[in-house]
C-alpha cells in the first residue's frame, strides 16, 4: 500500500492543499482478475555509437506496455552480448529434460566444435507456471572439412541453419532459440516482467535490444513459440497475424526451412534470412516485397522504380505478408534494427530518437519510449516503409521516405 | 484558466514494486471520484500510457490537464468537459466522443476520432492513419476534427457525417495521404492545400468551396488559433472532399429501396 502519488496541487494555486481522501486507492489487482484482452507489444532500443545498454532499460520499456500482453509469452534479444566470443556461433537452447540435452549434445558433437558451454542462469518466479525448461548456451564453430560438412555441400551459414532445423525437427524436448554470433535470445511463457526476472535480464548489456510481450491469437502460448523468433543472427518480434501463412510457409519450406514453432511469426524470420542473406536483396526491397503497394499506386512511380516494384511483386509474390503486422527485426554485422508495419498500417509502430541523437527506439506505443527517454523526438513510420538504424552509421532510413530511397 | 478554481493534482508516474506505472483503472477511478466529489479542475502529472483517461466524463465544467503521454482511447465516450494534453496523444484518441473538447498540444496517433459523434478535437501537430474513420452526425450535431499538420492514408474512411479540417502546416505538397474518404457517405473534409484525384478513395469526390464552407473553416481556424496561440495564413487554397452519394449501397442489397 502506497500513497506517494497522491500529492496536493501546489503549482498554480497554493491554497489547494487538500489531499483528496484518507483511504488509499492503490490496490494491486491480481492478474487473474485482469481482463484477457490486448495485443502484442514490441519494443526495441539501439545505441548508434555501439555503447552498451543495460537490460533493465528494455525491461522498463516493455513492462510499461503491460496492458498489451496476457502472460502467454515474452522475450528479449540482445546484440553485442559476447565480445569475447564474437566469432563463435552462440547456440542457446531450451531443454525439456536432461535426456533431450544429452541427445542434442550428441548431435552437436558431430556437427560443430564446442568452444565453451554454460548454463544460462535462470530464476523461476513463483507467479509463473512450472515446469521450467533447462536453458543452456553453447559457443560453437562448424566442423569444416569433416565428412558431415562436405556431404551437406552447404556454406557455413546454411550449414548452421540446417543444424538448427534438424535439432528443432527431430529431437523431442529440445529447441534452439538462437544461433547467431554475438547475440542471444531470452524467451519464455509468462508476462514480460516475469521473463525479465526469470533470466535476470538486467545482468546483460548489449548495444541493441529487442523485446516482445505476447497476446497469442491464433497459436498456442508456449516457451519455444514466444518471440523473438531467431535464426542465425536474425531475430524478429512480431505483432499481428500473418493471414497468408500457408503461402509464405510454402516458400520457406521449399528453401529448406522447417516450421516447427507452431506460430505464424516464424515464417517472417525465415523470409528475412532467405531474402536478405541468401538472395542478397536490399532491406528496402525485401520490405517492399513483404508489404507491397497496390498495383494502381505502383503505376504512379517513376519508370525504373515502377519496373523494380512490379518485378518484386511478381517474383516474390509468396513473400507478401498479408494481414496486419508490425515487426522489429534485428541482425548483427553491423548491428541493425529494422522496424516495419504492414501496408495499411493496421498495427501500431512509433519510433523515437534521444535529444543527443545516439539512442534510437521503436515501440508499439509512445509511452514505452517516453518511459526511458522523456526527451525523445517521436515519429511514426509510414505503412510498409521500413525504418533502418545501424550501429556506427545512424538512422539510415526514417521510414517516411520514398520506397526505394537509400536502398541497402 | 482562472487561478481561483481549486486544482487537484494526481501523479500518475508512480511505479509500484512490479515496476508498473499507476494502473489505468486506479487512475480513472481517482479521476471519476474527484469529479463526483465536485472537482472541476484536475491536473494529471507524469502520465505514461494509461488508457481510457477521462472516458465518459460528462460534466461540461470539468477541465482535465494531462502532462506526459496519455495512452490509447483518451477521452473515449467523452460526453462533456475539456481535456488538454501537453504532449502527444497515442492511438484512438476521442474514441466515440459525444460532446466536449479535446486539445492536443502535440501529435496524435492512428485512428484519431474513431466513430466520434459530437464535440471538438484540436490537434496542434500531425496525426496518423484512419483519422476520423466512421465519424457521424445527426440532425446537425456532428464532430469537428482539426489537425494542424498532415495526416496519413484513409482520412475520413466510411465517414457518415461531421467535419474534418486538415491545416497542413509545414507541409509543402498535399497534407493528406491516399484513399481519402474511402467509402464515405456523409460529412465534409476540408484540406488546406492540394488534393489530387488519385488520392481519393472510392465514394469520395472533390467539390468547390462555397460561402458556408468558408464560414465553417473560419470558425474552426478561430478555435485552433485560440487554443494554440498561433496564427494561420487563410489565403492558401482549400480542397473540399464530399461523398459522391449519401447512399452508396442503394439497390445493392434490397432491390425495392428507392
Amino acid at each position: 500500500m502506497d500513497r506517494d502519488y497522491l500529492q496536493p496541487a501546489t503549482l498554480s494555486c497554493p491554497q489547494a492543499s487538500r489531499v483528496f481522501a484518507e483511504q488509499s486507492y492503490v490496490v494491486e489487482i491480481p492478474d487473474c482478475h485482469k481482463p484477457r484482452m490486448g495485443s502484442c507489444g514490441i519494443a526495441g532500443c539501439i545505441n548508434i555509437d555501439g555503447s552498451l545498454i543495460s537490460g533493465s532499460k528494455i525491461e522498463k520499456m516493455i513492462t510499461t506496455m503491460s496492458e498489451r500482453e496476457n502472460g502467454l509469452g515474452s522475450g528479449f534479444v540482445a546484440y553485442g552480448l559476447f565480445p569475447d566470443f564474437a566469432e563463435e556461433y552462440c547456440m542457446q537452447f531450451l531443454f525439456e529434460s536432461e535426456e533431450a540435452q544429452a541427445e542434442t549434445e550428441e548431435l552437436l558433437s558431430h556437427w560443430v566444435y564446442m568452444i565453451k558451454d554454460e548454463k544460462v542462469p535462470t530464476f523461476p518466479q513463483r507467479s509463473m507456471t512450472p515446469p521450467f525448461p533447462l536453458v543452456w548456451r553453447y559457443f560453437v564453430r562448424p566442423k569444416k572439412g569433416t565428412e558431415v560438412y562436405i556431404r551437406t555441400g552447404l556454406n557455413e551459414e546454411d550449414y548452421m541453419v540446417r543444424l538448427v532445423m534438424s535439432i528443432n525437427e527431430t529431437i523431442p524436448g529440445s529447441c534452439c532459440v538462437s544461433s547467431g554470433k554475438d547475440m542471444a535470445v531470452f524467451k519464455g511463457s509468462g508476462y514480460a516482467r516475469e521473463i525479465a526476472k526469470f533470466y535476470d535480464i538486467s545482468r546483460y548489456k548489449g548495444n541493441m535490444w529487442l523485446s516482445h510481450s505476447r497476446f497469442p491469437t491464433n497459436s498456442p502460448g508456449w516457451w519455444a513459440g514466444s518471440h523473438p523468433i531467431s535464426i542465425l543472427d536474425w531475430s524478429v518480434c512480431h505483432n499481428g497475424e500473418i493471414t497468408s501463412y500457408g503461402v509464405n510457409r510454402k516458400l520457406v519450406e521449399m528453401a529448406g526451412y522447417k516450421c516447427t514453432l507452431l506460430t505464424d511469426s516464424e515464417v517472417v524470420t525465415y523470409l528475412w534470412d532467405l531474402m536478405v542473406r541468401r538472395h542478397r536483396l536490399p532491406v528496402t526491397a525485401t520490405a517492399f516485397a513483404m508489404a507491397p503497394w497496390y498495383y494502381k499506386d505502383i503505376e504512379r512511380l517513376p519508370d525504373n522504380e515502377r519496373r523494380l516494384a512490379n518485378q518484386l511483386r511478381i517474383t516474390y509474390k509468396e513473400a507478401f505478408l498479408n494481414g496486419p503486422f508490425s515487426i522489429l527485426v534485428g541482425r548483427s554485422d553491423p548491428v541493425t534494427m529494422i522496424a516495419l508495419a504492414d501496408r495499411k498500417k493496421l498495427r501500431p509502430l512509433v519510433m523515437g530518437v534521444s535529444a543527443d541523437g545516439n539512442s534510437v527506439y521503436a515501440a508499439s506505443e509512445e509511452c514505452a519510449i517516453k518511459s526511458v527517454q522523456p526527451d525523445a523526438e517521436i515519429w511514426a513510420t509510414r505503412a510498409g516503409n521500413p525504418a533502418i538504424v545501424k550501429v556506427g552509421e545512424g538512422i539510415v532510413r526514417r521510414g517516411t521516405e520514398d520506397p526505394f530511397l537509400g536502398a541497402i | 484558466m482562472s487561478k481561483e478554481v481549486e486544482t487537484m493534482m494526481i501523479d500518475a508516474g508512480h511505479r509500484n514494486d512490479l515496476g508498473h506505472p499507476l494502473d489505468y483503472r486506479e487512475l480513472n477511478r481517482l479521476i471519476r471520484e474527484a469529479i463526483c466529489a465536485g472537482e472541476e479542475r484536475l491536473v494529471l502529472m507524469n502520465v505514461i500510457g494509461q488508457r481510457y483517461i477521462a472516458s465518459a466524463t460528462s460534466n461540461p465544467n470539468t477541465r482535465i490537464e494531462i502532462h506526459g503521454t496519455p495512452g490509447n482511447d483518451l477521452g473515449a465516450f467523452l460526453n462533456g468537459g475539456t481535456i488538454e494534453v501537453f504532449g502527444n496523444a497515442q492511438d484512438v484518441t476521442a474514441n466515440t466522443m459525444n460532446d466536449g473538447m479535446i486539445i492536443v498540444h502535440g501529435n496524435s496517433g492512428d485512428i484519431t476520432g474513431l466513430a466520434a459523434r459530437g464535440g471538438t478535437l484540436l490537434v496542434k501537430g500531425n496525426s496518423g492513419y484512419r483519422v476520423g474513420i466512421h465519424i457521424k452526425e445527426f440532425e446537425g450535431v456532428g464532430v469537428k476534427l482539426v489537425i494542424g499538420g498532415f495526416v496519413n492514408d484513409y482520412l475520413g474512411e466510411y465517414m457518415a457525417g461531421g467535419t474534418i479540417l486538415i491545416l497542413g502546416q509545414g507541409v509543402e505538397d498535399s497534407p493528406v495521404g491516399l484513399h481519402v474518404g474511402a467509402g464515405m457517405h456523409g460529412g465534409r473534409i476540408y484540406v488546406r492545400g492540394p488534393v489530387e484525384k488519385h488520392q481519393l478513395g472510392p465514394g469520395a469526390c472533390l467539390a468547390e468551396m462555397n460561402d458556408k464552407d468558408f464560414k465553417t473553416v473560419d470558425t474552426l481556424i478561430d478555435q485552433y488559433e485560440k487554443a494554440f496561440s498561433v496564427e494561420i495564413d487563410r489565403s492558401i487554397e482549400y480542397s473540399k472532399i464530399i461523398p459522391l452519394d449519401s447512399r452508396p449501397f442503394r439497390g445493392h442489397y434490397d432491390s425495392t429501396t428507392i
